[in-house]
């Protein structure tokens, strides 16, 4: 079964795409970045510190009465909203400054169970904005260090001109994939962090993959610009490209659409960022290592001086 | 061409055996369980298992299964009730020295558990439980080291007859002298304290500060970690909680997991309690040096003590809940040896007089410094009883003046041990088990069809080379099955992502070698040419590939917590894994089936 023909020839990179590609990529990425500056992010309580409770009621829950009963009780800025079906309910406090944790849960418990019989409080969580805060800090940390990390390993088994272009698609996912959370209003918590570091390695894997058939033409195909021979390489792994990017999609949508609510923004975060990875390999990391004039002198390794071999006898 | 050596198919096929072999105690199901453990920390020994086993039969209980694992003693039940009732059985019978806590067993057979082999574990998200992060109070671990030095120091001087003045604030002792004289003696204390102390004169030529080095203060920080963990551990086994993990997190957290409790109120807030017992006889002079007032708690009245403390709640080895046969809630206390020869001299030397119990604890206030409010931890020192020694006694008796809660939760504190420096709670984080059951379900579904889908469209797309590949990714999850049972690692949700990651690239190297062959057959290879140069050509893509997904995944596993963890350690192996079963897996099977053959085409 052939799901492309065998040989296509599409001219991904010519001046004409690559201009309206790179129009493309500058608006999302600007869009997510002002989003993200006006808006920020839906921070979930593993940043922000707070008060989670997951509520499973027998029957459709009212939530009119959970926020009345809260807002009695002198819980005012409580959120209250369902998740992922009629009975369950998820509630959201910020932290409660000066009070025993012990005194707050059993209060909670009380003023959660008023007027309904068998709730069952099936999360409870409290977190400390100074956890959240660390929490912040070392999760950018891990994506610098990583970041770091792979330039510097596809460096030395390339050249600097792809390792700029894989760091630069890199930086185009993980921003667009945390702006379209932004835009969204989706939550954002620890478990999307960890997607959007899948996502630095799925793209990185698909930039790779990209590079490496890119040298490989840049040897066999003498006399061909870097373009044409750039241009070669993507269509001959175009067919790689789409069925890896279906199969490991057809995994995330069995994952969002049955893996429950709690880690529907993992698989959201997950699905976003492949899509934009496998274009951001080609428009992203592709057009900035050409951009930057690599050619296929830059992979070939230092000529030894012919003087030396004159000398010999 | 493309023939495996029989060394590398033999080595391919155990490989996968001892996979399997890992992996198989997953496959059983499991039932209601007790844990017993000896509440002195001891092993548990065959024989206690036996008459643990005694007293079921002579109740009609018969286990399915019983050993030893890991010192403690398992009881595996048919049923639940079983489970019950051998617990409340096991508890009135031997619920002083043992804990009896409720848990689950796989249904192992025994040549499985023999071999040491284990499922792997679930992770709290997957079974429920309560997750407590629990931070040191470092500043007083500190401090209290420094105001035992300070007492040593005031003391030596005192005894050489020095005058002098000496503080304590913010960790830094300060040594004030009338002369310059006494500087070189005071040094000498200094020394004899703890000789390496850093000491520096003052500018005015008759003082001395004090403090520790930075290796110092480091060793102390570790010294209360360690002892804070082992009375943690102390007091979850006391509470009755199977599979406990306490664990320490950078410099001064501890994480303690405690699966299958439903309600953080079945921990009485035992973890972060400090509560426990000094014994100090009644400054009847009121003006001993260094004798100090103690305020009453209720209606005891306030008292002048004395400065040495007969014995404190470190000297206790043994404590319990009981009533006087007046009625008053009281605690029985068993006291060590040391502390039983000092209280039996003090009460020999003086029978009919005061002594008086101080009740210690630290609690959580606000506090506000420098214009901004902390939670900092205060000590509370209280006397709840004066009594008059009436006669002589050694390392047995009773205190009241406490209510019936507070005296049990003491039994119990006493019994697992102070903690070293007092801790509070930063995180607690309780998954119900209905929960837990929910995200199994859902996670393990989703994994069930994505998987499928998966299979089918290789099946289709690549036919025998696809099904080949499928054959593949299926040992792939097998291995990480085994990876983590042999690790002891838990299995969480977000590690079941990592797990759905994998598989999508180990897809992808099989896609990349079968392309590879497509493209080699295009361009006019032999069948047998196209898989060699088809597996070698894809070699260098598949490998920096996963190398650089390897390099996120490792510093995820560093830099990351919690369940960033779980997601960073199934990936890794999976990765590792799957590049063994994508490229030396499926190219064992192509050669085992295409390999030394003439063949006109290829089913890819």
């Amino acid at each position: 079964m052939r799901l492309i023909k065998h040989k296509t020839n599409i001219d991904f990179l010519g001046v004409t795409r690559r201009k309206i590609a790179l129009a493309i990529s500058v608006i999302i990425v600007v869009v997510s970045l002002v989003e993200l500056a006006r808006e920020g992010l839906q921070f979930g309580i593993d940043f922000t510190g707070g008060i989670l409770l997951e509520l499973g009621y027998p029957e459709p829950a009212n939530l009119e009465n959970i926020r009345q009963n809260l807002s009695a009780a002198g819980y005012d800025d409580a959120q209250v909203q369902r998740f992922g079906t009629e009975t369950d309910v998820l509630v959201r406090l910020p932290p409660q400054e000066g009070v025993n944790p012990e005194e707050l849960r059993e209060d909670l418990r009380r003023t959660i169970a008023e007027g309904t019989d068998g709730v069952d409080l099936r999360r409870v969580e409290f977190v400390s904005p100074q956890v959240g805060k660390e929490l912040t800090e070392r999760g950018g940390l891990a994506m610098i260090i990583a970041l770091l990390l792979i330039f510097v390993y596809v460096m030395i088994r390339f050249q600097w001109k792809f390792a700029a272009g894989a760091v630069a698609a890199l930086a185009h996912d993980v921003i667009v994939t945390v702006g379209f959370f932004a835009v969204f209003k989706l939550p954002f918590d620890l478990t999307v962090v960890a997607a959007v570091l899948a996502v630095i390695g799925y793209s990185l894997n698909d930039t790779v993959v990209a590079f490496d058939r890119i040298r490989e033409n840049f040897f066999k195909l003498r006399g061909v610009s870097a373009e044409e021979s750039m241009n070669t390489s993507i269509n001959e792994m175009l067919a790689r490209t789409i069925i890896t990017g279906v199969t490991t999609l057809l995994v995330l949508v069995a994952l969002l659409l049955l893996g429950g609510e709690s880690i529907a923004p993992f698989s959201i975060a997950l699905i976003i960022g492949i899509v934009v990875g496998t274009y951001s390999s080609i428009y992203t990391a592709s057009a900035t290592a050409l951009l930057l004039g690599v050619n296929a002198q830059d992979l070939l390794e230092p000529v030894k001086d012919p003087d030396l071999i004159d000398d010999l006898p | 061409m493309n023939k495996y050596p029989a060394w590398l198919n033999t080595l391919v096929l155990v490989v996968l055996l001892t996979g399997i072999l890992f992996a198989m105690p997953n496959v059983y199901s499991t039932a209601p369980a007790l844990q017993l453990a000896d509440s002195a920390g001891e092993a548990v020994t065959e024989e206690q298992l036996t008459s643990y086993l005694r007293a079921l039969e002579g109740e009609d209980i018969t286990p399915e299964a019983h050993f030893i694992k890991d010192g403690r003693g398992v009881i595996r039940f048919a049923g639940e009730t079983d489970q019950r009732e051998g617990a409340e059985l096991l508890r009135s019978w031997f619920g002083r020295n043992t804990n009896v806590a409720l848990t689950t067993a796989p249904r192992l057979p025994d040549w499985m558990r023999n071999l040491g082999l284990n499922p792997m574990s679930l992770g709290l998200d997957l079974r429920g439980g309560v997750y407590v992060l629990l931070e040191v109070d470092m500043a007083t671990a500190i401090g209290n080291r420094m105001q035992g030095y300070e007492q040593d120091i005031d003391d030596r001087l005192r005894e050489a007859r020095i005058r002098h003045r000496v503080d304590l604030d913010d960790g830094i002792i300060t040594i004030r002298l009338t002369s310059s004289e006494d500087l070189e003696a005071a040094r000498r204390f200094v020394n004899l304290a703890d000789p390496n102390l850093l000491v520096a004169e003052g500018t005015d030529g008759k003082s001395l500060t004090v403090r520790m080095t930075d290796q110092q203060i480091k060793e102390r920080q570790d010294f209360a970690i360690e002892q804070n963990m082992t009375t943690l551990r102390s007091r979850v086994d006391q509470l009755g909680v199977a599979e406990p993990l306490v664990q320490r997190q950078g410099v001064d957290r501890i994480v303690v997991q405690l699966p299958g409790v439903q309600d953080p109120n079945e921990l009485k807030g035992i973890l972060t309690a400090t509560a426990t017992l000094e014994f100090r006889l009644v400054d009847q002079s009121g003006d001993m040096p260094g004798s100090r007032s103690y305020p009453g708690r209720g209606n005891e009245p306030t008292q002048v003590l004395k400065r040495e403390v007969i014995a404190s709640g470190d000297e206790i080895v043994d404590a319990g809940f009981t009533y006087t046969p007046e009625g008053q809630p009281a605690v029985s206390i068993t006291l060590d040896s040391a502390g039983g020869e000092r209280m039996l001299a003090t009460t020999r030397d003086n029978v009919g007089k005061p002594m008086s119990t101080l009740f210690i604890e630290w609690q959580e206030k606000e506090v506000v410094r420098n214009g901004v409010p902390e939670r900092r931890l205060v000590k509370s020192e209280e006397i709840i009883n004066t009594a008059t020694i009436r006669g002589v006694f050694k390392n047995r008796f009773q205190i009241t003046g406490i209510t019936p809660v507070e005296g049990q939760k003491l039994a119990v504190l006493l019994r697992a041990g102070a903690l070293a420096a007092p801790v509070f709670q930063v995180d607690e984080r309780t998954i119900g088990p209905s929960l837990g059951q929910d995200n199994i379900d859902r996670g393990f579904r989703a994994i069930q069809i994505g998987f499928l889908a998966v299979i089918v469209f290789m099946a289709f797309y690549y036919r025998w080379f696809g099904m080949i590949a499928n054959v593949a990714l299926l040992s792939n999850l097998v291995f990480i099955a085994a990876v983590l049972s042999l690790l002891g690692a838990s299995l969480t949700l977000p590690g079941i992502a990592g797990i759905v990651l994998t598989v999508g690239m180990a897809v992808d190297a099989n896609v990349l070698i079968f392309e590879r062959i497509r493209e080699e057959l295009r361009d006019g290879a032999t069948p047998q040419a196209a898989i060699n140069s088809g597996y070698e050509k894809a070699l260098s893509s598949i490998a920096d590939a996963n190398i650089t997904t390897l390099i996120a995944a490792v510093v995820l596993l560093a830099f990351g917590t919690g369940p960033i963890k779980g997601f960073a350690i199934t990936l890794m192996i999976g990765i590792l894994t799957s590049m063994f079963t994508a490229i030396v897996g499926t190219r064992s099977i192509v050669n085992f089936v295409f390999g030394g053959r003439k063949l006109s085409s290829l089913p890819v």
